[in-house]
């Protein structure tokens, strides 16, 4: 059967030219980078190169990158280092709980990493957003508290596509100086990431989300800043995050990342283009469908759209077995799919945001998957309609 | 007989290596074999809850050459109450991500798509809250019926259908035949006596029937058995579950406790007198759910004689107890009846009437008494009618109709 695969922001192949870098780190180099002799040394310089190569993404310094299992890793020692760090505390007035702000719309991996320190009596402000998924920094100014020891902002939104201002949320946190994260796993490689444009104190990074493996990350962590140890091992990447490097996958997100860059405008021109054909093809040919998030400044790649009188999961599903492979929601740890808060948050009721849909295009996306899109979708979603009792029973009150 | 022809299909080794003529042969033991073979390269969808009956079914309904896409409901949260959860084996856990794994790798032995999907939200609306509800009334529900009613071939049906599968295959014991002489399908009983759920299925209309399959209808535990153990499935020795499957303790007073806690609605003042048949209070009791007809240990009070529950009344509060002798009735009323097997007769009938999962059905006549309504009355007294129950009407194997005890 033909497969179609339009769900990039979930994950993303291993680039040929990745998987080829990193294949020699399996066998023939696969020295323990820590180890002084020849075999270690090799593999060092394998990491340092990969750390230059992730550093010029975004704008950084290659010490101030250090490699991590993934994105939820990244995230976790961003709001964990920070917030439990002696310094922070030391700094904010002595009794007062420390504060941190973040948005309605992160992944879970801040959220839930948000929640837990909530439970250990860490204030926690959620910025709500607009109807296209984007905070207002002013929202942002007005919550900071003296209190306030970290702002997480994720750069783009995974289901949307949304992204923030990190500009100006970067010049707020400095004027209150706060230390500022992102989370931009999902807009590294699509839109350009300058740390210090942005004046980002640390950056989650995954590598499954530009062609490297899964199973390998990176957190940018500005030099000033005092973030408290994770785990604890052995002196590997300056003791900040102790463990055998992941030699192959860290060669692997280098070279996704030095692709990446090159590729960058020729991807996000092209992208866009098959994207706004794939919105206006389903526009067009499906009834009372809309663009979430349409009005916000999205990443090239991401689609979602509501198609009302629809079960998302059922949609999900009948264009899985017609070949087609997209994403709604969140899937929980059952697989079965639970109603977005990102959806909710842009204050889609919830009958809409279960009939939602994403599409999310990347680098191997061909002209020849959008048409196919395009003739399966609006076909699937009329027989669904065809089935749902609430839409034929609104499309009757309409005639 | 049917169960042994199926079982030669697994014979000849590794799936899919067996011969058509005995596929065929096999395949005809069911009553509607020739729509199949029309309709064969249809998809047909299968809800697998994990178990060893909806597994066994996915394998025999690939092995007749049918296209087939296992569907695992998630019904219940199981990180909500979880108190409830006990410590028992994770297999006996409502919903649990065992089972749903086991569905997985169900469908992945016998490489067929598998798809989790999400009624949380219509399983708690239709069965749990009503569940609690009918408990806190004084009265004693049925989960399974409203959840195969209202679930399983209401939305899941419904879905199956979207997702292109023209019918939906369960696990249930029971059968299902079409009438050439009046155009319905009927429902009957199972032909494993001890297995039969036809008493869990008198909601399902017509066209609920004319889309559902259930393959085991013919085949008795022993056989669903061996046909896992033939086809490899990996769950072919798990044990059968036995509690309701969202109070996985077995433990359903306590699981009212934490609902109506969570709810908000604690219930800290339910409790109430237990009184004898002539209304003298003789002895207190703390909530009306604790309680069924018919019920003996519980009571939480000594008497000189065995006392059992006669009545419950949610509207005083109040318990009545009595001697076993007093238990038994004649007649009774039912509501919301769905006509199965047969149209609406001219009534009265005579039918033998189940009142319970565990009852022996006894001839009683049924008369009409208002829009849905009617009044049972046995021919001899029956113990223990139990509002809340079901009262389902057999002719010999099949379900005439079925409606709930008032």
């Amino acid at each position: 059967m033909k497969r179609v695969y339009l769900d990039y922001n979930a994950t993303t192949s291993v680039e040929p030219e990745v998987l080829e870098a990193m294949l020699p780190y399996f066998s023939a180099e696969f020295g323990n980078a820590s180890s002084i002799h020849t075999f270690g040394q090799r593999a060092r310089a394998a990491v340092e190169t990969a750390r230059e190569q992730v550093a010029g993404l975004i704008g950084a310094r290659a010490q101030e990158i250090f490699f991590t299992s993934g994105g939820t890793e990244s995230d976790n020692h961003a709001i964990f280092g920070i917030v439990s760090s002696p310094f922070t505390s030391a700094n904010s007035s002595t009794s007062a709980r420390p504060h941190i702000i973040t948005s309605l719309v992160e992944h879970e991996a801040v959220l839930n990493a948000c929640q837990a320190l909530a439970k250990q009596g860490v204030a926690v402000t959620y910025l709500h957003v607009d109807q296209d998924g984007s905070i207002d920094p002013q929202d942002l100014e007005a919550a900071l508290r003296k209190e306030t020891v970290l702002i997480s902002i994720m750069h783009a939104n995974n289901e949307l596509g949304t992204v923030q201002p990190l500009e100006e949320i970067g010049r707020v946190a400095k004027q209150a100086d706060v230390y500022f994260h992102s989370d931009a796993v999902q807009s590294a490689g699509k839109i350009p990431i300058d740390v210090n444009q942005f004046q980002l104190d640390l950056l989650s990074l995954s590598g499954h989300k530009l062609y490297a493996p899964k199973g390998i990350g990176a957190l940018y962590v500005r030099g000033s800043t005092r973030l408290k140890q994770l785990l604890y091992g052995g002196h590997h990447q300056r003791g900040v995050r102790p463990g055998t490097e992941n030699v192959a996958g860290i060669v692997g997100l280098g070279k996704a990342a030095e692709i990446a860059r090159h590729s960058l405008a020729n991807d996000a021109k092209r992208l866009s283009a098959l994207r706004d054909q794939l919105e206006h093809g389903l526009l067009n040919r499906v009834p009372h469908s809309r663009i979430n998030g349409a009005r916000a400044v999205r990443t090239p790649n991401t689609a979602n759209l509501v198609f009302p009188g629809v079960e998302g999961e059922a949609l999900l599903i009948a264009l899985d077995l017609k070949g087609l492979a997209c994403s709604t929601g969140a899937a929980c740890s059952s697989g079965a799919v639970e109603p977005s808060h990102v959806l909710t948050a842009i204050g889609l009721p919830t009958e809409e945001a279960r009939a939602s849909l994403r599409f999310s295009l990347g680098r191997h996306t061909t002209q020849a998957d959008i048409d196919f899109a395009l003739q399966v979708i609006p076909a699937v979603v009329e027989q669904l309609r065809q089935l749902s009792p609430t839409y034929q029973k609104e499309a009757a009150a309409k005639t | 007989m049917a169960g042994r022809n199926l079982l030669s299909i697994f014979c000849n080794g590794a799936p899919g290596r067996y011969n058509e003529m005995t596929t065929m042969k096999a395949a005809t033991q069911f009553d509607t074999l020739r729509e199949r073979r029309e309709t064969q390269q249809d998809l047909v969808a299968v809800a697998m809850s994990g178990g060893v009956d909806s597994s066994t079914v996915a394998a025999l309904l690939q092995q007749q050459g049918r296209s087939v896409v296992g569907l695992t409901m998630q019904l219940w949260n199981q990180r909500r109450l979880p108190m409830l959860q006990g410590d028992g084996p994770a297999q006996h856990r409502c919903c649990s991500l065992d089972d749903v794994y086991d569905a997985k790798a169900v469908a992945r032995h016998l490489n067929f798509p598998h798809y989790v999907v999400n009624f949380e939200e219509q399983f708690e609306s239709r069965v749990v809250r009503p569940f609690v509800e009918h408990y806190l009334a004084g009265r004693t529900p049925i989960a399974c019926t409203n959840c195969n009613t209202d679930v399983k071939f209401e939305p899941l049906l419904r879905m199956a259908r979207q997702i292109g599968a023209e019918r939906l295959a369960t696990g249930h014991y029971a059968r299902i035949r079409r009438n050439e002489a009046t155009g319905r399908r009927e429902l009957l009983r199972a032909r494993d006596e001890t297995k039969d759920q036809s008493y869990f299925l008198w909601g399902l209309t017509q066209e609920q029937l004319s889309r559902s399959e259930f393959p085991l209808g013919e085949l008795s535990k022993g056989e669903v058995r061996t046909l896992a153990r033939r086809a490899n499935l990996p769950v072919a020795e798990k044990p059968d579950s036995m509690e309701l499957c969202f109070v996985p303790n077995g433990d359903y007073v306590q699981f009212i406790h934490a609902y109506s806690r969570e709810r908000g609605t604690p219930l800290s003042e339910a409790g109430g007198e237990i009184v004898n048949e002539d209304g003298e209070v003789i002895g207190r009791h703390n909530g009306v759910h604790n309680f069924t007809i018919g019920q003996r240990k519980g009571l939480g009070f000594a008497a000189g004689k065995p006392l059992y529950v006669l009545s419950i009344d949610p509207q005083t509060n109040r318990v009545v107890v009595g001697e076993d002798e007093a238990l038994r009735r004649r007649s009774f009323e039912v509501e919301s009846l769905n006509w199965v097997s047969i149209a609406p007769p001219p009534v009265p009938l005579r039918a033998s009437v189940k009142i319970r999962h565990k009852h022996d059905p006894a001839p009683a006549s049924v008369e009409p008494i208002g829009q849905n309504r009617m009044r049972i009355t046995f021919d001899t007294p029956q113990r223990a009618i139990t509002p809340g129950q079901a009262a389902v009407f057999y002719d010999g194997d099949r379900v005439l109709a079925g409606a709930w005890i008032r």
